[in-house]
Parts: structure tokens; sequence; C-alpha cells
């Protein structure tokens, strides 16, 4: 894009800069260009594209099983949520009737996957404001969750553990042990980290009245996940559209209304009690069945469309999709949280500080390939 | 709100004029030639200028032409008893021979969903209205249209490409795009 | 024992007695500038690997370990290869003034090296203006930093730059008044002085309140002088790249980094002087041992080294704003009224003195 069509309304005191897409705050392949005036910003346009690998055109070609596996390297930090979002749209489209062990074991493995998103998220946070420990101290919270996927899904970060239908193979039989051992473990991490960073007079100094979102402007921008819950808005896709086993449980609406950057730190830490909370009222009860149900080996939806909704890490996860009775889609459309999260940065940053803005990205969870596709 | 009474509550907003011509010239026929070896009964006609269904989808479906496209979204907004204020997905499709493009609105008060559906026939400069106004979360998904589909909107505030670069030739979600350096057709 | 500390005195008259006047005098200074290098870069080298090993401990991991024994030769190895990189520069850049700004942090922290007393008669410098001479020379380093942030041509450099001028033209402020609350008590400015006042008690434990006030502050604003977090704005990783060393590689990339690690032991060694009483051991244990003072004093030294380490691990980073607002709303005016009551304490004689 070339400066030109940027500085239409360039004043001469105002400084252009460019932020990425190599830079270490911008969570990936994101460039920023920055209009700003000293230390206060004026405009920010995000450049998107940089990891734009047309998903939507390759599952007009693929067959719906191989789509799935192409939905983890989208929000790859939720990957088993998305899978889990293509597979109930193609299960709910043939109407097949799903075992409850299967919905039970992909709801807890939803929730450790949410628990190791945002074990990454608040590592990053801290690094971004500048207390570096942090990222340490995340990451070995998120290897004990990565080391029990390994065992039972084979993989630590793209599982491809849903199918239509079902699971690929039954747990492990270490799951539910390790799986416990983790969840009495982590009770007493997340204390630690209110400790380390939460409480400290600097970050919340930080933080505090930061990026400020109403929430007519939440809902207006579509924000969903924690950044809408931040500002008061009542979007857990959990809660209003229940999937898998989610309606078998009870747990809280992580909401707050001040929607700066402090309440979006501490929905996500609430967020992550809650999780735990879900996976104690699962762990122990998981119902004996088949791990699957067959469909045919190619699948082919009927004529019509379909919407589900997921709650992905980062917020709400759609998927669109229109068949028209053969085994490819005519047209998949994925809803992606972090779209919609991006485009409200310029109107949260505008009159803050550079530093203002990193503290606000690093709230606002944006995993680049999630919006790019 | 139901399906059945989102239905009747919005087919009233946008009356067909045709419908009341049409039931005039049936009146007249009958009376004058009944001596007529067929009176050829007349297709019936749409009383409202949208077309709504619930068919084919789990949400009510509301076909809208171009011109009345903006003044229903707004409606849908606006009023009490819909209140559509959360557009959660917008997207584009090439339906053949139309290129269309497709919102999912949801109320957060009520809690219903909605599905808005308008095209355009015209493929080599189709132009739609922009609802970048009334939601603004529209700007960033127009963008996303324009560039995969070609579809113009109208006020929007910065139409331009969102991810392929700005001298890329062609619109790549269309079903008649071709590359042969980047597609892997099987 | 008494020979190794006259040994100065020793080297001093031999050269006196084999060369003339001027010739001696020269050579004498190259000899300690020499030495003083030496020591820098020890230092440099020895503190670099304590910060990596200190980080690695604080993150759960284990630092630096493979060259050497523990690691110790790491930054040999480091030194090595950034010696042998490319200097590389931006073709606009203004040439002169970016071969010098490296220089300028290097000579205010070798300087100030000069007068820190290391045990009793290891000084190099004894000027009756000891402190005063201090925090001038460490003033200067600030237009190295200016320098470098400008002459790259750059504009994250230059913000960068920007920014660590007012932020060390700020905090100079509060490191002045916090040592002057202390200079109340000894009277003079000379560092030998006020050693010899701290035999009657470590001037924090002779000026109590006001003197614990004083060290607070002094750290505080310490940490900030030298550009470390929680005040790294400057090179603040996560915003701007590297700050205004970024387009700095190799050797003079070194000098930076290097001296960034003097001013720290700068710092804890003025504080150590100032506050703990310098070589002195506590209670006068070991006085017989003129030179165990250097190591009460190194060690002393290394315990406020490693505090400031300790803060830059745990701390997020505070914005510029908040910074500034720290020192002229905070700081400034308790440091003001600090020094009233230092000099009150004084003229009242209410000082804890041991003997």
């Amino acid at each position: 894009m070339d400066t030109t069509t940027v500085n239409s309304n360039f004043k001469s005191e105002e400084y252009f800069i460019n932020m990425g897409p190599q830079h270490p705050a911008t969570h990936g392949v994101l460039r920023l260009l920055l209009t700003i005036d000293g230390e206060i910003i004026k405009k920010v346009q995000p450049d998107l594209g940089y990891i734009h690998r047309s998903i939507e055109k390759m599952c007009e070609r693929d067959s719906y099983q191989q789509i799935v596996h192409l939905t983890d390297r989208m929000d790859y930090l939720s990957s088993h949520i998305n899978n889990e979002a293509v597979c109930l749209t193609v299960e709910n489209a043939l109407e097949l009737d799903i075992p409850e062990r299967v919905k039970v074991i992909r709801t807890i493995i939803g929730e450790l996957t949410r628990i190791a998103s945002h074990c990454l998220w608040w590592g990053v946070m801290g690094m971004d404001v500048g207390a570096l420990t942090t990222y340490f101290y995340g990451f070995r919270d998120r290897e004990m969750i990565n080391d029990i996927f390994e065992e039972t899904c084979g993989a630590r970060l793209t599982m491809n553990y849903n199918i239509p239908g079902g699971l690929m193979f039954d747990i492990h039989p270490n799951f539910v042990k390790r799986t416990k051992e983790f969840v009495t473990h982590f009770k007493t991490k997340i204390p630690e980290y209110d400790r380390l960073l939460t409480g400290n007079v600097i970050f919340q100094k930080r933080m505090k009245g930061v990026g400020i979102l109403t929430k007519e402007d939440a809902i207006s921008f579509g924000a969903s996940g924690p950044v809408g819950r931040a500002s008061g808005y009542s979007c857990d896709v959990r809660k209003h559209h229940p999937y898998s086993a989610l309606d078998k449980v009870t747990f809280n609406e992580a909401i707050k209304t001040e929607g700066d950057s402090l309440a979006r730190y501490e929905v996500r830490i609430m967020e992550m009690w809650e999780s735990l909370s879900i996976i104690e009222q699962l762990i122990d009860n998981i119902p004996e069945g088949d791990y699957k149900v067959a469909t045919n080996a190619v699948i082919k939806l009927p004529k019509g469309e379909y919407y589900q909704k997921v709650e992905a890490a980062r917020g709400e996860l759609g998927v669109y999709v229109i068949s028209t009775g053969t085994k490819n889609p005519y047209r998949l459309k994925f809803r992606s949280p972090g779209f919609s999260n991006l485009s409200l940065l310029n109107h949260i940053s505008v009159g803050g500080k550079i530093g203002d803005l990193v503290a606000t990205m690093a709230t606002l969870d944006l995993v680049i390939p999630d919006i790019d596709r | 709100m139901t399906n059945q009474a989102l239905q009747d509550l919005i087919e009233n907003w946008f009356p067909n004029p045709e419908a009341d011509k049409v039931s005039e010239v049936i009146d007249v026929s009958v009376t004058e030639d009944t001596s007529e070896e067929k009176i050829e009964t007349p297709e019936s006609v749409n009383p409202s200028l949208l077309e709504l269904t619930e068919e084919a989808s789990q949400f009510l479906n509301i076909t809208v032409q171009p011109e009345q496209f903006y003044a229903l979204m707004t409606q849908l907004k606006n009023n009490a008893d819909t209140h559509f204020d959360y557009l959660f997905c917008l997207s584009g499709i090439d339906w053949g021979e139309a290129l269309g493009v497709v919102y999912h609105l949801e109320s957060t008060a009520h809690r219903h969903i909605i599905v808005v559906k308008v095209k355009t026939e015209d493929r080599e400069n189709p132009v739609l209205d922009s609802v970048c106004d009334i939601w603004k979360t529209a700007e960033f998904h127009e963008r996303e249209v324009y560039d995969f589909f070609g579809i113009k909107f109208n006020n929007h505030p910065d139409l331009r490409r969102l991810f392929l670069t700005d001298e890329w030739d062609g619109f790549p979600l269309r079903k008649d795009y071709v590359d042969d350096i980047n597609m892997v057709i099987k | 024992m008494n020979i190794s500390l006259s040994i100065t005195k020793t080297i001093h008259d031999w050269l006196f007695s084999i060369m003339p006047e001027t010739a001696a005098s020269i050579t004498e200074m190259v000899l300690i500038a020499l030495v003083y290098l030496g020591v820098f870069a020890i230092a440099g080298l020895f503190l670099v690997l304590l910060e990596r090993k200190v980080a690695a401990w604080f993150q759960l991991r284990l630092g630096p370990n493979r060259v050497g024994f523990h690691g110790l030769l790491q930054t040999m190895a480091d030194a090595l290869k950034l010696v042998s990189k490319e200097l590389t520069g931006t073709i606009k850049a203004d040439k002169f003034l970016y071969n010098l700004a490296p220089y300028f942090v290097i000579i205010s922290a070798l300087m100030a090296l000069a007068v820190i007393p290391f045990t009793q008669d290891f000084q190099a410098f004894d000027i009756n203006i000891g402190i005063f001479f201090l925090i001038a020379v460490s003033s200067i380093g600030v237009i190295g930093i200016l320098l470098g942030g400008w002459a790259s041509n750059n504009k994250f450099a230059l913000i960068g730059a920007m920014r660590s001028g007012v932020q060390t033209i700020s905090y100079e402020l509060s490191i002045g008044l916090s040592l002057l609350t202390m200079i109340l008590i000894t009277g003079s400015l000379q560092l030998s002085e006020i050693v010899e006042v701290q035999k009657d008690g470590w001037l924090i434990v002779q000026g109590h309140i006001p003197a614990i006030i004083a060290f607070m502050i002094y750290m505080i604003a310490g940490t900030a002088e030298t550009n470390r977090a929680p005040f790294d704005m400057v090179e603040a990783e996560s915003e701007l790249g590297a700050g205004f060393h970024t387009e700095y590689s190799g050797m003079k990339f070194a000098y930076f980094f290097l001296a960034e690690f003097i001013n720290m032991f700068l710092i804890a060694a003025i504080a150590t002087t100032v506050f703990f009483g310098a070589w002195l051991s506590p209670f006068g244990i070991t006085e017989s041992i003129p030179l165990l003072g250097v190591f009460w004093f190194l060690a002393k030294t290394l315990i406020l080294v490693f505090l400031m380490m300790w803060f830059r691990w745990t701390f997020p980073r505070l914005r510029i704003d908040q910074l500034l607002t720290l020192e002229w709303k905070y700081l400034l005016p308790i440091n003001l009224v600090n020094i009233v009551i230092m000099a009150f304490i004084v003229w009242q004689k209410l000082t804890i003195q041991f003997f």
C-alpha cells in the first residue's frame, strides 16, 4: 500500500510510523500504520493479508473430512474448538445422533484448550507490558496441558482429534488421571498469577482506563468473547446457544462493565476459573459408549444452509455452509472472532499513547491467522 | 419472537403494489367474459416485496431487492420488536449468475436470529448499499467482500482491498476465477 | 599487609625515580587508565553473565551453562562474536556523530569509575568535590544516547532517544537531592571523608528515617538513570525494536550494552559508598586487615546490583508520562521535604552514633 493513499489528511506535524509485520508485539504478521502526533495516536489502520491462505476457496474443493484439518490452522490456539465447530455443522446437517461420551470428551478437551490459550495469552500479556518473566510461567502450565494432549490426541498444537461423527480414537487411559492432576495444580497457580501481575501497581496503572469500549460500540462492532464481555455485553455462546455437553454443566459467565483493558484482563482470568469448574464437573462422569458414529466415506450434506456457532478462546466462531447436495460445500464461510475484534482497534486507540496501543492489543488477544484465514 | 411472528411483522413493512392490481384484473375478467372457454388463473403474487422463507435453513430468511435493502436494514435495527443490533456474519456469495451478500443478524435483547439476502444480476459492475452506518462491524466485512467478489458498496468510507495487494487482478472467490499459478484443482 | 596497600605508593615512587617528572606523571596516568579499562572489561563481562544467570533463576531455567564451567566463559564468547561482526550503518546516517555516540557513554562511565574508593588508599582520584564530580560526569552519558538516536536516521531510534533524554534529565534531580541529603550528615563532598565519617556507623543507620527514605528514592532514581526496567521505555523491546541503539551492531553496540551494565555497577557503588560505608566492615570486625575492604565493598555493591536485577525481571514497564509524573509530582516533593527533615535532625544532633 503506498503512503499517498493513506496520508490524504496528513498535517505537517503528524508523524507516520509503521509497526510490523515483524514486530514483537503484534502477535503475528499484522502491519499497523500509525499516524501519531508526538506520543498521541491519531489513526490506526491495520493492513492484513500477510498470512492469507485462501482457506475458504480451498474448502470449496475439499471434502468435509479434509476441511476439518484446515480449521486447525486458523486460530491455532483453540484448534480443537475450531474442529468441533465444523464437525458440529456437519453432524447437525446430517442429523446424526452423537453419543454422550463424545460430547463430554469434546467439552473437556475444549475447556482444556481454552485454559491453554489463556495461559499463553497471560504470558504474552506480561511480556508486552514489560514483565518479561510471566512468559515462562504461562508456558510452564501450558506444557502440562500440551503433554495431556500429546498422549490422547497425538499432537500438541493442531490436534485433529475431531472427525464428523465423533472422535478419531478413544481417550488414553491416563487422560482422566492427568487432567485431575492438572486441575489441582492449576488451582494453586492462578493465585500466583494474580500476585505477580494483577495486583501490581505499575500494571494496574498501565491498564486501568485504557482503551475503553462501551457496550453499544461492542455490539455494533461485533465484538464477542472476552472483549465483549468486559464491556457488559453478555455474549457467551456457551450460555445462549449451548452445544456438546455444555447444557449439562453450570458455570457463571464472566462479565465486567468497565470496558477498559483491565476489565478484559480480569474477564479472562475469571474464565480460567470457570473452565476449571466445568472440567471438574465432567471429568469424573465420562459416560461409557462409542467414541464415534459411522458415517459414509463420502459425506454429502443435504441441500440447504447451515450455521453453527461455538465459543472459541477468542470469541464467537461461526461456520456458515451452503450446500447443493454434492460432496464439497458450495460456499463455506468462517466468521472469525478476531476479525471483528480487530476492527475496533482504531476506535479505542485514538487519543491514547503508543504504550497504550500495545497494552490494548495484548488484551484484545488477536491471532492473525484467525483474521486472515 | 418466533419465526412466524417475525414473518408476520416484517411482511407488512413493504407491501407489494403489484398485488392490488392483479386482484382487480381477476374481478373484471370473471364478470365480463364468463363464456370464454378457459379462464387463465393468474399466478399468485406475493403480497410483500420481500420473500420470506424458512425452508432449507434453520433461521428465517428474507430475500430483498437492492432498492428496498437499506430501508429494510434500518427498520430491522430500529424497530423495538425486532431490534437486530448484532450483525455477526456478512458473507459474499457467487450464486452462479448473480452475486449476492448474506447478512446474519441477531438481537441482543430478544435473542432471535434472522438472515437477509440480497442479490444483483450485474456481474460486470455489481453495486449494493453499505450498512456501515447501521452496524460498524460492516466496514471491514464489506471490504473483504469487495476484495473477493468485486461487489462495490455505496457510501462506504474506505472501500479498497483488504487481504490481497492493491494490484491484484480479479476476484478470487468468484466461481469463474481462473489462476493457473496459485490454484490447485483436483 | 602494608606492602600491598602501599603498592600504589611504591610504583609511584619508582616511576618518579626513573623518569623526568612530566613523563612519569603521564606514564602513571596511562597505567592507571589501563588498569581501569581492564577492570571495566572484566566487570562488564562478569555483570552480564550475572544478569543472565539471575534472570534464568527467576524464570525457572538454567541460564548459560555450556561455555566454560557453569557458563563463566559465555561473555568472552559473546565479546569475540561482537568483535568479529560487520559494522553496519545506514546510508543517510550522519557518519561522524554516528561513530562518536558510543564513546560518550563509555567515557562518562570510565570517568565515574575512577573516583570510587575500593578500599583504603585504593582510589585513583580523590578530589575534594567527589560527589559533585560523580553526578556531573554521569550526566554526560545522555549526550551519547541522544546522538545515537539522532544520527541513526531512524524514526524509532529517534523516539527512543527523545524519551531517554527526558527521563535521564528528570531523574538526575532526584539522585542529586537524595545524595545531598546524606551530605548534610557528613559535611564534606570528598569521598574519603564520607567514608571516614562512617567509621562511627554507616550513614543509613546514622540518618535513620530520612536516610532510609533517601536511599529508596535513590534506588528508584538510579534505576531510571540507567534506563533499566521498570523504566526501560527507551529500549522497550516490545514496542520499538531496540530503541536508540537499533542501528548499531558489532563493537559499537557492545559499547552501549557494556556501558549500561557499568552504569548499574556505578549506581550501586555510589549507594554503597554514601549509604552503607563503602569498604568498612559491619561493626568494624575486620578493620585490622585493610585488604578485606575490597571484599566488603564488592559484596555490598553486588547485593544492590542483584536488587536492581530483581526489579527488572519482576515489574512491568511504566509508560513515559507515568514515569515523568512519578518524578516531578511525587519523588521531587518528597525529596525536598526529606532534606528539611534531615537538616533538622543534624542540627538537633538526633543522629544515631555508635562511638
